[in-house]
């Protein structure tokens, strides 16, 4: 018990000092997981849309696919992503295995399945008749689109955040196409796996409730936008 | 040469057909009401003439012109016209970006989409609620955004579903007002829907009856509630009394109406043996407690055996041999101390009794 009252009191030490170690893993995954996230919400928004918004066959079937994919393991998608940028893989030429890049395009794939599904049940939520009424306004098909995306906002943040939440959290992604190299692709998630591993477990703690202390600062934003 | 001509529209939701091969042609500028009962296809029909939707079968022409299945045109030809739907459905967004959307969506400049945009606000007195989400409106206000995000795009067509459905009387009144002081400014061609048929009355050149499916007759406000052509449409359109009889006598035009026991006389070009449906509007006949010299050529003595209060008015029914249903107002009723089992003369003209062609099958 004494450990997680000195981990916390280090953990606000850290926070107050402004650690400059600490500051950079901190800053390192906020930016990683961000990209990851703002270029998977720019796949997964627009595609999302056209899905809800078009009738095709086994379309049930590829929403349920899509929602069984929310809990692929992301040690999975690091074995995926492994084997196709490693220096022999696929698209080994690239040479972006164990770096930044790497980790965004591992956490994009892994996050991608929940923001579409949870995109295509936000557009759901609006009803039919706010599409006609679109329609006969004279919205064109691509305005429709935009004005339904625009009525589900809220519930679309939400899907985002959520997507955020999870690539911000998973580490055995990170860790098997990041490689946890310090000061390159060491993140908060990789780094309390390696102190906890090292026994230096207050940092680890410390760190945690930083990573914790992120996820508090999203959600009261996204409780704040969908009161609004 | 009609702006909007519809020939031989069919349309079916799954098994059911709801249009049966309907033809009707709109002039420009022209205020024509749809009325029917519920379900009869008011909206299939407008969705389909807003180019919502495909039909099934048939084809729609605007302004001369073919309109496609599919492609571009449709919707260059769904901007000239625009679509009041009966629940409003407004935006989650302000009253100014729910208004401004049609605008924008075609195009126009920042600027002249304020102008009009305020000025549309001012005319429906909304001015004050720019700002405000429509979401958080109430029914009345929300019907009105709703009329001002149509109107302000100035459309050559407003087609109108039922639109004061579900709201109470003042905001019903204030929207009315609108749609005939813009039918009137901008000679704006409009179709509505509504089974308010007073509404119909009120603010329509040209009804059209819809029932199940297909037309059943169109023609001005007294053709429609003075000559139904029909029982269907008779009974719609508010003809209590609906008698079968015989003509039996034809004196030039003035027939004599054989109903059961009792022959009463209409004006009529039907002649002697023809089967045929009288029908009388139950605000037609006048009731006293004598029998009084006038005009009229139908006089009954009749004892009354229901008597029913609606606002203002009451419903008597009355019985002189056949069974004939009254509308006096409340305070005659009251002078008149009409109730169940009391004496009543009925009275009305032969020109109040309307005759229609009993098909032989009936």
């Amino acid at each position: 018990m004494t450990e997680i009252w000195h981990a916390f009191t280090k953990s606000i030490e850290l926070l107050i000092s402004l650690d400059p170690e600490v500051m950079e893993i901190a800053g390192r995954s906020l930016r990683i997981s961000g990209t990851a996230c703002l270029l998977a919400s720019l796949i997964c928004l627009p595609l999302g849309s056209l899905i809800h918004s078009h009738h095709f066959r086994g379309k049930r079937a590829l929403i349920n696919i899509i929602q069984t994919l929310f809990s692929v393991p992301t040690v999975l998608v690091g074995l995926l992503v492994f084997v196709l940028f490693s220096r022999a893989g696929p698209l080994g030429v690239f040479g972006i295995i164990l770096t930044p890049t790497a980790m965004v395009i591992g956490q994009m794939i892994l996050i991608t399945p929940l923001l579409l599904g949870l995109t295509i049940s936000a557009l759901s939520g609006v009803s039919k008749e706010i599409v006609d009424t679109a329609t006969s306004l004279g919205a064109s098909g691509f305005q429709t689109v935009w004005l339904v995306l625009r009525e589900a906002r809220y519930a679309v943040l939400a899907a985002v955040i959520m997507g955020f939440g999870r690539a911000i959290s998973e580490v055995g992604c990170a860790m098997m196409v990041g490689g946890n190299i310090k000061g390159v692709t060491r993140i908060l998630t990789t780094a309390i796996s390696l102190d906890t591993s090292k026994g230096e477990l207050e940092l680890a703690i410390a760190l945690g409730i930083i990573l914790l202390f992120l996820a508090l600062i999203i959600n009261i934003v996204l409780n704040r936008l969908q009161q609004r | 040469m009609s702006l909007i001509e519809v020939v031989d529209l069919r349309h079916s939701y799954g098994e059911r057909e709801v249009l049966k091969g309907l033809n009707l042609g709109i002039g420009k500028g022209e205020v024509f009401a749809l009325i029917g009962p519920t379900g009869a296809g008011k909206t299939t029909l407008l969705r389909i003439i807003d180019l919502l939707e495909v039909p099934g079968a048939g084809e729609i022409y605007f302004d001369g012109k073919c309109i496609p299945r599919s492609g571009k045109q449709r919707l260059e030809i769904r901007r000239r016209m625009s679509f009041i739907h009966q629940k409003p459905q407004v935006f989650n967004l302000s009253v100014y970006d729910n208004v401004a959307c049609g605008l924008r969506w075609r195009g126009e400049k920042k600027n002249r989409i304020a102008e009009k945009v305020d000025h549309i606000l001012e005319m429906v007195g909304l001015e004050g609620y720019k700002n405000r989400n429509a979401r958080t409106l109430s029914g009345g206000e929300a019907q009105r955004v709703a009329l001002a995000r149509s109107l302000v795009l100035e459309p050559e067509v407003l087609l109108l579903d039922e639109p004061t459905a579900n709201l109470d009387p003042i905001s019903t009144a204030k929207i009315e007002q609108l749609i005939s002081y813009v039918a009137r400014q901008h000679n704006t061609t409009m179709i509505m829907a509504t089974h308010d048929m007073s509404q119909g009355q009120q603010l329509a050149g040209r009804i059209g009856v819809l029932l199940d499916g297909r037309l059943a007759q169109t023609g001005n406000v007294t053709d429609i509630f003075r000559s139904p052509q029909n029982e269907e449409v008779a009974h719609f359109v508010g003809m209590e009394n609906i008698m079968e009889g015989v003509i039996i006598a034809n004196n030039e035009g003035i027939a004599m109406v054989n109903i059961g026991d009792d022959a009463i006389q209409a004006v009529s070009s039907y002649p002697v043996g023809k089967e045929i449906y009288a029908c009388i509007r139950p605000e037609d006949i006048t009731l006293a407690l004598s029998s009084t010299q006038s005009s009229a050529r139908n006089s009954f003595q009749a004892k009354v055996t229901r008597v029913t209060t609606l606002g203002p008015l009451s419903r008597v029914e009355i019985n002189c041999g056949f069974r004939l249903v009254a509308l006096v107002t409340k305070i005659s009723a009251e002078e008149l101390n009409l109730q169940a089992g009391g004496e009543v003369y009925a009275t009305f003209k032969a020109t109040g009794v309307h005759i229609m062609e009993r098909k032989a099958s009936q």
